[in-house]
């Protein structure tokens, strides 16, 4: 009988979604096949940071030629970035062309945070023949970023807002720059300075040989981003492809320039055109005030379905909690992140799942009081309601298309977050409007026997 | 049987009466945009002592930091709102700092917002495109899915009309919002104007469902009972599904969500009692007005409201 397969194929979801849903789940481990399983809150309810950079470069600029690839590779580095500063569930997206959408979620310090994303972090290694350029001098070098042969941009300078003092327009030479590096780490030496410790590549190790081996008594200055961070004194060749970085760093300074030159330099320079913050406290209370407020009108709503719809009314009252349990479980597999819009976008789905259950048992009293039987009542309301049914949804489905496609392609994460919500939402509660209710219904039907129609069923 | 297309043109003027005096006051006063349309710098702050300065001192503190037009408003939860051109990280750590010092105690930033000038007025753009891109399609699924009856197009056209409607209503209602109580549109109002629009289209298809099956079954009818009758017919179902369900959520979340949330809460329940009501008694109407091509008789002088069989 086809209702006990159905009933079969419910019970297997569900279960499968209670699991799913557990909060201690351990996540899936099949073979080769790994997937942790949590719930991801989205910066408005836990607070953090998000940013959206920008590639800093006039638009038809000649390098704009070959900038989808730059980008590319610029999303990676940011990701690699981020994922160094070891913020837990960070995103790295890129959005259109030109923008690359960052979120942090629990980021105590935005500021740093983005500083250390956004830097070009371009290390070169710069010959500076006997006299030392003062440190945090800004100098010209030989090198350019990218294809941009006119110079690279000096990011720093402007987010410190004072302007340090500018060599006098002489072009320095640079040996090599951070791809030689092979690995970088963080030191302290016998005075407790904090140090950046790197070797280099086979390639590089040469270079630095040959540098190092005819320039003995020189200075070979350190630069980032075009600005001198130490000046050290050649004091014998290096041939072994070792070398450290001094300057006055702090815990955090070298730590941030370690994650800059691990994961190599952006191939474009980035702007921040927009960042917003919100305090984990201003999350919380958002987060907290939602859930008792979605709380509490999940319980009136399904008081009211009971009562209104009676016995109808109740087994959509369990297709709606099913209904919530596979939405929630989704949320946790994909995971799709939960943001205010994203609740938003589950309260109207909840709505058109409860309408579709409403639509299909208006219906029935229709054609109950219109004297027919149960049975053919049954049928005919499903099959009645169904047009409607699929046609609004559908709707609904084509505005969440063309509003996802909004905003991924624009970093308008808000509106992405509503349209994923909204769309799966939809689907699941088709599922079970059509599947879980009728199933029910018709199982009841064919064990007990109803007499009192009216009462049951509240005509 | 009520006849609710008799007074057709009664609805469609008090719709006007709420829809206008808010689209003039948008027009004369603006809409309250937020920096997330106008580009610009929110800095949301608590004071360590809770008792937020005077408004006026903290503008001047930005002032003379060479920030421009800042606006400072005291929030219900003594916290303050600030309010201005758009801030580099540096900066805004200098504003903080001098707030810190001239006022003598610890900040909190519990909320920050930054949007560049270009990327607000890009948002509000894409957003209209995307909205207009998604009102075409769903004329066009409209008018694919209701082929079988005489002029399908129509079905669709009015569902967007009175989408239009439901959109005017949330606008003019934001715009009474930012005169009287300091409302800001922003990008969450953006949110709770995209549900209504969703929302809106779908009601409207459950109601002109209902017109399909049975311009089918009652092939002799007037349009005008016809509609009528399947106004009535799904009466309780729009009854049952908007007021009974999506508005208890919605009131619950404006009683007991959070300040943030109390705002979007209200426009959705206004909203999208909208997108029920216009189903009812905007989208359907319009339909028997384009049947009847009452525009012939509006200033004609003749009563155009005659009463259907």
């Amino acid at each position: 009988m086809r209702p006990y397969r159905s009933l079969i194929l419910i019970i297997i979801i569900v279960i499968l979604a209670i699991w799913i849903n557990l909060p201690d789940n351990p996540g899936i481990h099949l073979g080769g096949y790994n997937k942790e399983i949590s719930t991801r809150l989205g910066l408005d309810l836990v607070g953090g940071v998000q940013a959206l950079l920008e590639a800093d470069l006039p638009e038809g600029s000649p390098a704009d030629t070959d900038l989808s690839e730059k980008m590319r590779t610029a999303t990676i580095i940011v990701e690699n970035r981020v994922n160094g500063l070891g913020v837990n569930e960070a995103v790295v997206q890129q959005a259109g062309d030109r923008r690359i959408v960052v979120e942090l979620p629990g980021v105590e310090d935005p500021e740093e945070a983005i500083a250390i994303i956004q830097e070009t972090g371009l290390l070169e290694f710069v010959e500076m023949g006997t006299s030392p350029v003062p440190e945090g001098a800004i100098v010209q070098t030989d090198y350019a970023v990218g294809s941009s042969a006119e110079g690279a941009p000096v990011p720093t300078a402007e987010v410190t807002g004072e302007s340090p003092p500018v060599s006098d327009g002489q072009v320095l030479h640079t040996v090599m720059t951070g791809e030689v590096l092979k690995t970088v780490e963080v030191q302290t030496d016998q005075a407790g300075q904090y140090i950046i410790a790197f070797t280099l590549t086979p390639e590089g190790s040469r270079t630095f040989g040959d540098f190092t081996t005819q320039n003995v008594g020189n200075i070979l200055g350190i630069v980032l981003d075009k600005q001198v961070i130490s000046t050290p004194r050649v004091e014998s060749a290096i041939t072994e492809g070792e070398g450290i970085i001094t300057g006055s760093f702090t815990a955090d300074s070298a730590n941030a320039l370690a994650v800059q030159l691990r994961y190599g330099s952006l191939p474009i320079p980035l702007k921040v055109v927009e960042s917003r913050t919100i305090g984990p406290s201003l999350g919380q209370d958002s987060l907290q005030k939602s859930l008792i407020a979605l709380g509490i009108g999940f319980t009136i709503v399904i008081l009211f379905m009971a009562l209104y719809y009676r016995l109808p009314g109740i087994l959509a009252d369990i297709a709606i909690i099913i209904y919530a349990l596979i939405t929630f479980a989704l949320f946790r597999y994909i995971p799709v992140t939960l943001t205010l819009a994203g609740i938003a976008g589950l309260m109207l789905s909840t709505g058109s799942a409860l309408d579709a259950n409403i639509l299909i048992f208006e219906r029935l009293k229709e054609e109950l009081r219109n004297g027919r039987t149960m049975r053919q009542a049954v049928d005919i309301s499903w099959k009645r309601a169904w047009p409607s049914i699929r046609d609004s949804n559908i709707a609904t489905l084509i505005t969440c298309a063309i509003l996802f496609w909004f905003g991924s392609s624009f970093g308008a994460t808000i509106v992405k977050g509503f349209s994923v919500t909204l769309a799966l939402g939809v689907m699941v509660s088709l599922f079970t409007a059509i599947l879980v209710t009728r199933t029910l219904l018709s199982l009841i039907l064919s064990y007990l026997e109803i007499d009192n129609y009216a009462r049951w069923f509240g005509l | 049987m009520f006849n609710i297309l008799r007074r057709r043109y009664l609805f469609f003027g008090i719709s006007l009466l709420i829809i206008l005096p808010g689209l003039l006051i948008a027009v004369f006063k603006g809409l309250g945009l937020s920096v997330d349309f106008t580009g610009g710098t929110l800095v949301e702050m608590q004071f360590e002592s809770g008792d937020p300065p005077q408004p006026a001192a903290v503008i001047e503190v930005y002032t003379r930091l060479g920030v421009t037009d800042v606006q400072v408003q005291t929030t219900g939860q003594n916290t303050l709102v600030a309010r201005s051109t758009f801030l580099d990280d540096a900066t805004r750590k200098e504003v903080l700092e001098a707030l810190e010092s001239e006022f003598d105690q610890a900040i909190t930033v519990l909320r920050f917002e930054s949007v560049g000038p270009i990327i607000g007025r890009e948002v509000a753009i894409r957003a209209a495109i995307a909205i207009a891109v998604a009102a075409l399609v769903v004329v066009l699924y409209i008018t694919l899915a209701f082929r079988g009856i005489p002029h399908a197009s129509r079905y669709g056209i009015c569902a967007i009309l009175a989408m239009i409607h439901d959109v005017a209503i949330v606008v003019s209602l934001a715009a009474i919002g930012s005169l009287f109580w300091g409302w800001q549109v922003n990008a969450l109002f953006l949110t709770a104007l995209l549900t209504v629009i969703g929302f809106s289209v779908q009601d409207k298809i459950v109601v002109f469902d209902r017109i399909r099956e049975n311009t089918t079954v009652y092939r002799r009818l007037p349009f005008e009972t016809l509609v009528n009758h399947s106004i009535v017919q799904t009466l309780q179902r729009s009854i049952n599904t908007q007021l009974m369900t999506v508005e208890f959520m919605l009131l619950a979340l404006a009683l007991f969500g959070g300040i943030t949330l109390r705002e979007f809460a209200v426009v959705l329940l206004v909203g999208l009692f909208s997108g029920t009501y216009s189903s009812i008694f905007i989208a359907a109407p319009v339909l028997v007005v384009w049947e009847n091509r009452e525009w012939r008789n509006w200033f004609g002088g003749k009563n155009s409201t005659q009463a259907p069989a």
